[in-house]
């Protein structure tokens, strides 16, 4: 169940309770979020919508251990991660954050196969290990019979495959999607989404997801709209629970 | 290893880059390895000779003479060992290009004084009976493809007039960095073509002391032996006469420096700048590594890496260039006599690129490390 307004409840994957994000730019400060609640159990399809500059991103990248609020908690499978230090964020990211952005960021100069196995490399798994990892999510994205191949030598749609499988190769807790569709044409989108929802629904993974399109939006379980800093409206996309949920 | 392959992919990233990287720290190692090996024909040779060997010349100056009467009455100065002496004679051999250092040397005493320089006993035996004898280093021998037994002859310039020698021996060094390239002839044979007041003179007496820690008891010593005769003499040490030579050729040491020092820091400057190229070009990519969970500290060491990689691939192509230039012997034709590059050189080479290449990747690095993933990658 997703709710942006019950501030009771306490089995939440995720839980954010007050969330205010403020920068300073030059002598004005912005206020991007402000007074923010948001519970999302585990195995759920989040999408965010909003126009540009309503802080779906940011609100992403706090979230994912990218950025530290100005105020209020966020809460992730028990951590308290509003308050950890840059190190202890980071470590926090490499097991509990998969991210998938927009550009794919892959890196140019390593294989499908490399850049899937980055994330891995930073643990104790032996070589033979990392590598069966490296294959089933590969053959979970559709992509076993290009691992050696480079970025360049992807389509647009394989590379974002590609950046998804890099995203949920270390089974992270729940995965970020920054505009995963934005660089994609209508039918790769559509794959995309497909491979989305099939991580939900077959595999149990939790997904939070920011995008500009509302055909997009729609096969989330969820879409929450953001606008100036608060969620504002909720758009019904699945479950409706009461009491200002969505 | 296993970030090995990440390191050695972004080296490989953009390859006329690479190259023309490690082609920089090649030219700058090259250039440190062989003027290092010059620097050491100056510093180096004095530092190899016993250090229980003097040399005494004219207070005056290294161009003086002394009556070579002196070697007799240091020889009875206490705590002195053996006695030699030798004369620079200066001639040209066929043309002025092919110089090699020639001495009139006194034969009795000769290898005692000087047992670094390996005559075998046959040789020397021949030499020592052959009024017109000499003795070649291997190197001048190999240069001009001397055998023994060859007649060589030699136009004289300070002492004027046709000389002619019969190859009897060929010495060679104990170490490599031995001069190889000297030729000795009797200084009698000198001595007996010379006018009667040119007679009995020598430009140097070498001695050997029985006890090193005696050399400046035995050297004040041998000066005031002399203080009050025609020629008073100046008593130095082996280094101390070899930093005086260098001193007449100016500031070797300074000049070697100050090239290497310009070098190193143009160096400094051109894999900075590339470093700092190779880190921008790829600033959504720390972010992704470090999105993923890649440490700050992690991410300087790997630009670290990249660097230091550099550093060692072009500072070893450029030292063994250069090891391979110095084997090849001298490059003037007897100007540096033991041009070499040892041992501690190379490493000294090797250091200096390690830290040329910390120092220029230190600041990209710093960059990478405290890049903040949110800035890096709303950049995109």
């Amino acid at each position: 169940m997703v709710r942006v307004h019950d501030p009771y409840n306490s089995s939440s994957l995720i839980r954010v309770r007050g969330l205010d994000k403020k920068y300073q730019r030059g002598g004005e400060e912005i206020h991007v979020l402000q007074g923010l609640n948001l519970d999302v159990d585990k195995g759920e399809f989040v999408a965010f919508m909003g126009p540009s500059g309503s802080g779906k991103t940011t609100l992403l990248n706090l979230l994912g251990g990218l950025d530290v609020p100005s105020a209020g908690s966020i809460g992730v499978a028990g951590d308290e991660i509003s308050h950890m230090s840059r190190r202890k964020l980071t470590e926090w990211r490499a097991r509990h954050v998969g991210f998938v952005f927009q550009m794919y960021n892959l890196i140019p100069v390593l294989t499908a196969f490399q850049n899937v196995e980055l994330p891995l490399l930073l643990t104790q798994l032996s070589k033979l290990e990392r590598r069966s990892h490296v294959e089933a999510a590969m053959t979970m994205v559709g992509l076993d019979d290009r691992m050696s191949h480079y970025p360049r030598q992807l389509s647009g749609g394989q590379e974002q495959r590609v950046t998804i499988a890099r995203a949920i190769v270390s089974d992270p807790t729940f995965l970020l999607c920054d505009e995963p569709t934005g660089d994609l044409d209508r039918k790769r989108a559509e794959e995309i989404i497909d491979l989305v929802q099939q991580l939900v629904k077959e595999h149990g993974k939790t997904v939070l997801m920011v995008t500009h399109d509302p055909v997009v939006a729609r096969r989330a379980d969820v879409t929450l709209h953001l606008e100036k800093g608060s969620l504002v409206e909720a758009g019904l996309a699945a479950e409706v629970t009461g009491g200002g949920s969505v | 290893m296993k970030f090995g392959g990440l390191i050695f992919a972004n080296l490989f990233r953009k390859k006329i880059r690479l190259m023309l990287t490690i082609g920089s720290f090649a030219v700058a190692l090259f250039l440190f390895g062989v003027l290092a090996a010059v620097y050491e024909v100056f510093d180096v040779g004095p530092d190899l000779a016993v250090s229980d060997r003097l040399i005494v010349i004219n207070r005056a100056s290294i161009i003086q003479t002394l009556p070579v009467s002196f070697k007799e009455r240091i020889e009875h100065l206490p705590g002195v060992k053996q006695v030699t002496f030798h004369r620079w004679f200066a001639g040209i051999y066929q043309d002025e290009k092919n110089f090699f250092p020639q001495y009139a040397i006194e034969v009795e005493n000769r290898r005692q004084v000087f047992p670094e320089f390996v005559v075998p006993d046959g040789q020397w035996q021949v030499f020592a009976k052959d009024r017109q004898g000499a003795i070649v280093g291997a190197a001048t021998a190999k240069r001009f493809g001397w055998k023994l037994g060859d007649r060589i002859p030699i136009r004289g310039t300070i002492f004027p007039g046709s000389w002619e020698f019969n190859l009897d021996g060929i010495y060679h060094g104990r170490h490599t960095e031995d001069d190889q390239s000297e030729f000795w002839f009797q200084w009698d044979y000198l001595n007996e073509r010379l006018a009667l007041q040119q007679r009995g003179q020598v430009d140097g007496i070498d001695l050997r002391i029985e006890n090193r820690d005696d050399s400046v008891r035995i050297g004040k010593l041998i000066d005031a032996e002399f203080a009050n005769s025609l020629a008073q003499t100046r008593t130095y040490t082996d280094k101390a006469i070899g930093a005086s030579f260098v001193k007449q050729m100016g500031n070797v040491e300074l000049l070697i420096l100050s090239i290497g020092g310009v070098v190193f820091f143009t160096l400094l400057l051109v894999t900075g700048n590339t470093m700092a190229f190779a880190v921008r070009e790829r600033t959504s990519e720390i972010a992704v590594l470090k999105a993923v969970g890649y440490s700050e500290l992690f991410v300087l060491l790997l630009v670290l890496a990249e660097s230091l990689v550099l550093a060692v691939v072009g500072g070893g192509l450029g030292l063994a260039l250069a090891k391979l230039f110095t084997l090849r012997g001298d490059p003037t034709g007897g100007i540096l006599p033991f041009f070499h590059l040892s041992p501690k050189a190379i490493f000294t080479g090797l250091a200096v690129a390690l830290v040329v290449g910390a120092a220029s990747g230190l600041l990209p690095a710093i960059f990478a490390m405290r890049l903040r993933v949110v800035d890096a990658l709303r950049r995109v």
